[in-house]
């Protein structure tokens, strides 16, 4: 049993650019179970991070690739995707 | 089965479709969609657009609406395949295909393949502007609507 969780944490189109950077590693407690959670504890990070989460209704998430809610759980080894609704097409 | 491309370069939309014919005799019509860039956005002259995507997420993505597809009609064949990178307006950037024995499935696999992607594939686009400038493209309600008619 670990009380943290290692994630991996990808930023696409203009989260990356708020947030300043692409890809990042992070630990986090073990209370941050959630992508909700993980969300709040990101904001906290830094100004960017804080302006790429402004308005967290328009922000979309993956979670090993795919499509995942606010309340999707998380565990260590993770990969998880930020990004703004998809524009493709 | 599916043919799923992501690339850089051009497409050769007549060179997909002879692929998709040769060597059968069972395909009774192909539904085709061709997206390209246009010129203007909301009044504004574009220089070009800038396609970003998920690499390790657009394929299986693709795939899966591929898939959903497949329940839906039956097909014999479906090919997706979208341009990333930066696109001048003209240039092709998503090419949808659909084959089947009857024309239906075929037209409707086709719009259902491009009103899905354009909801549920991670790719952004980025608008540079001729005047300088650019902003990411908003997503449309438009877009949701088509795709949940399905």
């Amino acid at each position: 049993m670990t009380d943290t969780l290692r994630l991996t944490v990808l930023y696409f189109a203009w989260l990356r650019e708020r947030a300043g950077i692409a890809e990042e590693r992070v630990e986090v407690p073990a209370g941050v179970a959630t992508v909700a959670a993980l969300v709040t504890w990101l904001a906290a990070r830094s100004p960017g991070h804080a302006s790429a989460f402004a308005d967290p209704g328009v922000v979309r998430c993956a979670v090993n690739q795919e499509f995942a809610d606010p309340g999707s759980p998380l565990r260590s080894g993770d990969e998880v995707a930020f990004f703004p609704p998809v524009t493709g097409g | 089965m599916a043919r799923i491309l992501v690339q850089t370069q051009d497409f050769d939309t007549g060179a997909e479709l002879a692929r998709m014919t040769a060597g059968r005799r069972d395909v009774g019509g192909i539904g085709c969609f061709v997206g390209t860039v246009r010129d203007t956005a909301a009044g504004r002259k574009i220089a070009a657009l800038n396609l970003e995507h998920y690499p390790a997420m657009t394929e299986r993505a693709l795939a899966r609406i591929v898939e959903a597809a497949e329940r839906r009609w039956t097909l014999l064949d479906c090919t997706v395949i979208h341009r990333v990178g930066r696109l001048e307006p003209g240039a092709n950037i998503v090419l949808v295909l659909a084959a089947s024995a009857h024309r239906q499935a075929a037209l409707e696999a086709t719009a259902f393949l491009i009103d899905w992607l354009k909801t549920k594939a991670p790719f952004w686009k980025k608008e540079e502007f001729l005047a300088g400038g650019e902003a990411w493209v908003a997503a449309r309600e438009s877009d949701e609507a088509a795709a949940a008619r399905w």
